[in-house]
């Protein structure tokens, strides 16, 4: 590997090791050196500014006045010309196999329900058994080891394991070797648009291959609540004459709910901006296309800025009520303590 | 007194790394250095550096060398954040065009040897490069599309003659499926191009069964995918696949999901899986690094695609690597200067896979028969048109591709893909 390239660069090395340490440090002492200047009864209401100031900054720069941009580009042409609602019309038209309309279908039902529920079912269910035994810590890391893999790395191993040779051939993807030794003919996992070009089975492989990757992450949030729930009133269950399912059912499941909904909103959002996964293994063909993988296919490959701002706008718009109610959730979780 | 320490501890590290830019500029020779973004990895990579070196340790300049299999995108990343390469290779010219249209590409006519590029390349490099009647893009490397590759060993043992007319190809076709083996193997993965090996077929057949004009006017969007020229196009790479993909070994699940470089390699295999692959001349790197046993002539061959149509005999889809300046340095001048020459061209040649455009290239240089021949039929060609679908508009490539794809998926819904195709045509060349 040649690391002379970051030598190339030295200046804006220096500036980012030393100059960036040394600018929050002067902020942060002038600051507080302004503060200790005002009035004491001033400063409860300008300290905390300062503290949250540079990520309102930050927030504003990176996030907010971008999506300003975003929504007035959605509304142009590419040459900066007001065009209405025309680009949206492109993205929405010949409903349901052009335009935008694949993309929004496999994000907001397959991605959305199937990627979110196997994430929480695999994850409360792991977390839930491996409470039990007495080797949960090597377990649970083992799950959560592919949270440490790059997706585009985890993409790869998935595509392998996919592999697919035609029947008589060896074969080399570990489901095919699986699905063969049983004596079925090989399924090309990723091409395959199973049911009658629906492509719901290609969709749940990719969905399957993200599963895979993020339910070490459900499971040691969903484990850290479900240590959080006293055993005094599992034991009290017990006596009471409970069985082991219905405690899951009546104690347990209820008070994991809050932990349940974040982990669970949480997901929704990973689900609506599936991107790494589908653009390793099948690059949006054969109806997988998701629309984070649109946008960057309009926006490099087709030089259309304005159709990828009317896809993202889309995009937010199907985010937006996941985040509300995923605020409020946490507003009441707040409230409840 | 805590805080003094940490400002002196500051001073220091500060100090430190001043003096590791004072050393790291004085390391530097004052050649200075070049920035190049191109495609090409693994054994294509070494190859590349090959031909780079004669120039560096003549030059003394220093070569930062990056690929990227999504070069697109890299590319407009970097040029839209205003930090572009000093020069690019694309696969196709239809990034770089985009880029010249728009201003980001500088004009070569004075800033590389136009008297020698004129005397060494045919009109035809130039024209292609050449946008609003200045010259922005050239090209280094170029290879033939429309080869049918086979294994004359296979060949030889169930006494199939090599086909010379566009009928005996399907007769061989049928002979050869009427032995339980399929004839063909088609491979149509390639990451974000999935699908354009099919496209090469396409093109292919459209120049050699409906002539240059018709393939012109399909290029420039004024021929319609609809219209009879082109559907007859795809309805003829239809029997080359058989019903429902019969003739192609694996049928679509094979074809969609092996990538472009492995689909011709299962010729080679005890007893073969098919017997004809086609493809560009550069394919001879990936069955020779598949199986490096393989030696060309009796191991590989090829013969070109036969006429369709007598009229268009002796058509050819050709197509190359073209590079564009995005910085005006002298370090980027002198490499333009150097990469058009036959000597620079010549060393890439040797190493295999690749034809040379310079006419000054000798025939010898060529390490096989087989890119000899290739680099024949280039010269020989009596009707050249280049690759199509790079130099669509993107939007009209991507669809192209993705038509491939659908078409191979399900034969049967050609008319609606085709309606698609017109679809984008209509808003692509705006």
């Amino acid at each position: 590997m040649d690391f002379s390239i970051l030598l190339s660069d030295l200046p804006t090395l220096v500036v980012v090791i030393v100059g960036v340490p040394i600018v929050l440090a002067a902020y942060i002492v002038g600051g507080e050196y302004v503060v200790r200047r005002l009035p004491d009864k001033n400063r409860p209401q300008v300290r905390p500014w300062i503290w949250v100031g540079p990520a309102i900054f930050l927030v504003a720069a990176i996030l907010f006045i971008p999506a300003i941009f975003t929504v007035i580009q959605s509304f142009q042409d590419n040459q900066g010309n007001f065009v209405g609602l025309q680009n949206y019309a492109n993205q929405l038209a010949d409903f349901p196999s052009g335009g935008a309309w694949i993309a929004i279908r496999n994000n907001i039902i397959i991605w959305l329900i199937f990627y979110t529920l196997f994430v929480l079912a695999f994850g409360l269910a792991l977390a839930v058994l491996f409470d039990r035994v007495a080797y949960e810590t090597v377990v649970k890391s083992l799950i959560f080891m592919p949270m440490a893999i790059s997706s585009v790395a985890l993409g790869v191993i998935w595509k392998f394991m996919f592999w697919y040779q035609p029947p008589g051939s060896a074969q080399t993807g570990t489901l095919n070797a699986i699905v063969t030794f049983f004596h079925h003919d090989p399924v090309a996992w990723l091409q395959d648009q199973w049911p009658n070009g629906l492509a719901i089975l290609n969709n749940l492989a990719l969905i399957g291959a993200a599963t895979w990757g993020i339910t070490g992450f459900a499971m040691v949030i969903l484990s850290a609540a479900l240590k959080g729930i006293p055993g005094e009133l599992l034991e009290a269950a017990r006596v009471d004459g409970a069985g082991e399912i219905t405690i899951f059912r009546r104690v347990i499941f209820p008070l994991m709910m809050p932990t349940i909904v974040v982990v669970g909103t949480t997901l929704v959002i990973f689900a609506l901006k599936a991107f790494d996964v589908v653009y390793v293994m099948t690059n949006g063909n054969y109806n997988t296309d998701v629309l984070a993988f649109r946008m960057y296919n309009l926006l490099y490959l087709s030089h259309n800025p304005a159709g990828a701002s009317a896809v993202a706008i889309i995009l937010l718009i199907a985010v937006v009520p996941v985040l509300i109610f995923n605020l409020r959730q946490f507003r009441a979780v707040e409230a409840r303590r | 007194m805590h805080s003094s320490s940490l400002v002196r501890a500051l001073v220091v590290a500060m100090a430190a790394v001043f003096t590791a830019v004072a050393c790291g500029t004085s390391s530097t020779g004052n050649a200075g250095s070049i920035k190049i973004l191109a495609a090409w990895s693994g054994q294509e990579q070494a190859s590349f550096f090959a031909v780079l070196k004669p120039w560096e340790d003549k030059t003394g300049i220093k070569v930062n060398y990056e690929y990227s299999r999504d070069l697109d995108a890299l590319l407009t990343t970097r040029v839209g954040a205003g930090n572009p390469p000093d020069l690019a290779a694309a696969p196709s010219p239809t990034t770089l065009t985009n880029f010249a249209k728009q201003g980001k590409v500088i004009a070569l006519d004075d800033k590389i040897d136009m008297t020698s590029l004129k005397a060494n390349y045919s009109q035809s490099w130039i024209d292609l490069g050449t946008i609003n009647g200045k010259l922005y893009e050239t090209f280094s490397w170029v290879a033939v599309k429309g080869l049918i590759w086979y294994d004359p060993k296979n060949f030889q043992a169930k006494s199939y003659n090599v086909p010379n007319s566009w009928q005996s190809l399907m007769d061989l076709q049928s002979t050869i499926k009427g032995s339980g083996v399929t004839p063909w193997c088609v491979a149509l993965e390639s990451g974000s191009a999935s699908g354009w090996p099919g496209s090469d077929w396409l093109k292919e057949i459209v120049l050699s069964q409906s002539g240059p004009s018709v393939y012109d006017g399909w290029v420039a969007g004024t021929q319609k995918w609809t219209s009879p020229e082109i559907k007859s196009a795809f309805t003829t790479w239809g029997q080359v696949l058989g019903a429902n993909d019969s003739n192609v070994y694996g049928g679509k699940q094979f074809m969609l999901a092996t990538n472009f470089g492995d689909g011709g390699t299962h010729m080679f295999d005890n007893p073969p899986k098919c017997y004809m692959h086609n493809q560009a001349s550069f394919i001879t790197t990936f069955f020779t690094s598949a199986v490096p046993s393989l030696q060309p002539v009796t191991d590989f061959n090829f013969f070109p695609l036969p006429d369709i149509t007598a009229q268009y005999a002796g058509a050819h889809v050709v197509a190359g690597d073209s590079w564009a300046m995005f910085r005006d340095t002298s370090q980027a001048r002198s490499l333009m200067n150097y990469l058009i020459t036959a000597d620079a061209q010549t060393i890439w040649v040797k190493r295999g896979g690749k034809i040379s455009p310079n006419k000054q290239t000798a025939l010898d240089a060529y390490p096989d028969p087989l890119t000899k021949e290739s680099a024949q039929i280039l010269v020989a060609t009596k009707i050249a048109k280049y690759d199509a679908t790079d130099q669509m508009p993107a939007d009209m490539r991507a669809a192209a591709w993705k038509a491939v794809l659908d078409f191979v998926g399900d034969q049967s819904k050609l008319d609606s893909i085709l309606k698609t195709l017109d679809g984008v045509q209509a808003t692509a060349y705006k």
